[in-house]
């Protein structure tokens, strides 16, 4: 959109006007006072509060925007602002050339740059206003009991529970490192209620659309009746104002200084490039007085650093629920393996652990680093077992297969990383073939270690890493994991083993 | 625009690998613009196909097909409202699952320079075509503004050639869920801006998908009463 300025108000232009301008192109923009007679529209308020919103994600009509503009109760920012000669994402901090394009713009008459990186939330170019909240906050009525839940925590999640609730009442920044299996959202309802209670606005944040799903029927249980907004592409809550979210990272792209406490989950998950993108996302999200907490399995080395040499608040849950250790993974040369598949063939104590398995009757995960080796693979092992399944990412059956691994229909799984966090399947041994791949990271090691051994009753399993070349990440991933373990007993919270 | 850009799939952000080898050395390559893998995503229309509107013949049942025609360019033909309007539709692709996501990216989500994957190809098959006219199927006022550009004119401009605005919409585009007789018997949807000369020439109109070729027709249909000589059609996937 073009605008002028008038009054000191900025006001819509025509293409035609030679005075207007993209809104970019506006040197300041002003915000008019708040004229505390203005009659303005509820929806709206619950609609913007804490958010960045485009034009045509506002159910509204452009002129009742404007107006609450002009009265102060919105505010107009630009969607792409310039430090120097250099374009910035406002909405995404993206500020890399190649994720820049531009078009010959019908809105505002001119070669219109956008941003390519942020463009499934809806594209923002040099002529897109952020649009945003400027008026008083919504009202939220508290229910008598916040908390439902009344579960028992471990000592590990324990201690880690009242750690998060005071850094949430402090507004500061934790990060808790849960072993796979140690139950980490119980850790966080606590503080969450507490958060509640002094009727703040609280997210939890996670990469994955799965998760999002699982964990909103489990807060809705733990706190029926605070209203809980879930949020992921496509998702019908997008314009609810809840107290509570719930929604993927991405999600929140849409808000702005919207919370007074994130609970970033899996922190670990992503490409290093692609974190500094949704940690620039979460900094736009929390107010700028707020909590901040960090979930995850694997902090990456540069945290971990900065956890042991003080630099960063964190608690450890190294014990799982059940309080036996972590399965330690083993290594194992096997040579050139890629080789070996090129002529249809696995290396033999590969082939030696697969076959003890199938004998034995015990499931397992097998890891490859890439798909046509996988596939290669599958035919060879298939002379075993012809029940034998292999899934990846783009796998239209991925589903229907993971079930079947759970109600046992499938004696020996073959995948690619994408099982790698997430999915549990309570008793199996694990095998990476290729862990020399640099696919498998540390973090990445350790996940796929933390699929075996998860529940009670089969707290054990096997985890082995065949490799042509120990790694240090490998070394790395197994340090990790022993020193959780090592922890574990020094604190107390791992029953001896007879 | 940025010669790092070429490096990158214009679709996945892949690096791309340079053609080395003696192609390379000899010839001036052009710039490439998509990886391997997407370009190979890329079903192209070959084989026996409808004489009209180039849908291929194979993989479909006899009973959609008369000789050398389709059954919908059939029952189009033997109406004599319609017959003869559009001369023929070239469609570069396939609507695969692959094209349909990068449509969808290019229209709705409005990312603009995903045009440029076309562009080579669409030159190729209008340097075949020559016509005289590049005219893009117009959207309406409202629809333009919300997607910030006419996907047909952004298809045309980014392969360099210049769009001719010669029609406007007169009915909101939202057809596709009208059914057939309804189209057909619908009022004509364009109007004609009548500030060029068309005696004698040859048209081509241009858009993003073909799929019941009524939106075609009803345009083709305008352009030869105003005196094309021949009214022909190109779009990137059917
Ligand atoms: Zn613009
Ligand atoms: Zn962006
Ligand atoms: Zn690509
Ligand atoms: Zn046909």
């Amino acid at each position: 959109m073009r605008f002028v300025i008038k009054n000191n108000v900025l006001i819509p232009g025509s293409n035609t006007d030679g005075n207007s301008l993209p809104i970019s192109d506006i040197p300041s923009i002003p915000q008019p006072p708040q004229n505390p007679n203005f009659p303005y529209n509820n929806d709206l308020q619950l609609l913007l509060t804490g958010k960045q919103l485009l034009l045509e994600d506002i159910p509204i009509a452009f002129q009742e925007v404007q107006s609450h503009y002009e009265n102060g109760y919105i505010t107009y920012r630009k969607g792409i602002h310039y430090e120097g000669k250099k374009p910035v994402c406002t909405r995404c901090g993206n500020k890399d050339p190649h994720h820049f394009a531009s078009y010959p713009c019908s809105r505002c008459g001119e070669t219109c740059l956008y941003c390519r990186r942020c463009i499934m939330m809806g594209r923002i170019s040099e002529c897109t206003p952020l649009i945003g909240w400027n008026g008083p906050v919504p009202d939220t009525i508290l229910p008598s009991k916040i908390k439902q839940w009344q579960g028992t925590l471990s000592e590990g999640q324990q201690v880690a529970s009242d750690h998060v609730t005071t850094a949430i009442q402090q507004n500061q920044e934790h990060l808790v490192w849960a072993v796979c299996g140690a139950g980490k959202t119980e850790v966080l309802f606590a503080g969450i209620e507490a958060a509640l209670a002094a009727k703040k606005r609280i997210c939890i944040a996670t990469p994955r659309t799965d998760v999002v799903l699982e964990l909103t029927p489990r807060l809705k249980a733990a706190f029926p009746e605070i209203k809980v907004a879930s949020l992921y592409g496509g998702s019908e809550d997008r314009h609810l104002y809840a107290p509570l979210t719930i929604a993927t990272t991405h999600q929140l792209l849409r808000f702005y200084h919207a919370f007074d406490a994130i609970i970033l989950d899996e922190v670990d998950a992503f490409p290093y490039t692609v974190e500094e993108s949704l940690q620039y996302a979460a900094v736009q999200a929390r107010k700028p007085n707020s909590a901040m907490i960090y979930l995850t399995a694997t902090p990456n080395q540069k945290w971990q650093r900065e956890c042991w040499t003080g630099k960063r608040a964190f608690t450890t849950i190294p014990a799982r629920f059940h309080r036996h250790p972590l399965p330690v993974p083993k290594f194992e040369w096997c040579g050139n393996w890629q080789k070996q598949l090129q002529k249809s063939k696995l290396p033999p104590n590969v082939l030696r652990w697969i076959t003890a398995r199938i004998q034995s009757n015990k499931q397992a995960l097998v890891f490859f680093p890439h798909i046509p080796l996988m596939e290669k693979a599958l035919p060879i092992l298939r002379q075993l077992d012809p029940t034998i399944e292999s899934v990846h990412a783009e796998d239209p059956n991925r589903k229907e297969k993971v079930q079947q691994m759970r109600s046992k229909g499938i004696p020996l799984l073959l995948t690619t990383t994408i099982l790698e966090r997430g999915v549990t399947f309570p008793n199996i041994d694990v095998a990476v073939v290729g862990a020399e791949d640099a696919i498998f990271t540390e973090s990445a090691l350790v996940q796929i270690a933390g699929r075996a051994g998860r529940s009670k009753d089969h707290p054990d399993g096997v985890v082995t890493y065949f490799h042509y070349g120990k790694t240090e990440e490998m070394v790395k991933a197994r340090k990790q994991i022993v020193l959780m373990n090592r922890e574990g007993i020094k604190r107390g919270l791992l029953d001896d083993k007879k | 625009m940025d010669f790092s850009m070429q490096n990158r799939c214009l679709n996945c952000y892949e690096f791309i690998l340079p053609n080395i080898g003696w192609r390379a050395i000899f010839s001036v390559e052009k710039e490439q613009l998509i990886c391997q893998t997407c370009e190979g995503k890329l079903e192209r229309i070959e084989g026996e196909q409808c004489r009209i509107c180039s849908r291929p013949f194979q993989n479909i049942d006899e009973k959609f097909r008369r000789g050398d025609l389709c059954h919908d360019c059939f029952r189009w033909e033997e109406d004599p409202e319609w017959h003869g309007y559009l001369e023929r539709n070239y469609s570069l692709f396939l609507y695969n699952d692959f094209l349909k996501e990068i449509i969808a990216k290019f229209k709705f989500r409005g990312d603009y320079v995903l045009a440029k994957i076309f562009s080579e190809f669409l030159k190729k098959r209008l340097t075949e075509i020559t016509p005289d006219i590049f005219v893009p199927i117009p959207l309406s006022k409202e629809r333009l503004y919300e997607r910030g550009f006419n996907q047909a004119s952004a298809i045309l401009l980014e392969a360099g050639y210049q769009p001719n605005h010669l029609l406007s919409r007169i009915h909101s585009e939202k057809q596709s869920k009208k059914s057939r007789s309804e189209r057909i018997h619908l009022p004509q949807v364009f109007q004609f801006l009548p500030d060029i000369q068309l005696a004698g020439k040859k048209v081509v109109l241009v858009d993003d998908i073909y799929t019941t070729g009524s939106t075609l027709r009803h345009a083709a249909k305008l352009l030869k009463e105003a005196g094309a000589a021949s009214v022909q059609s190109l779009t990137l996937a059917r």
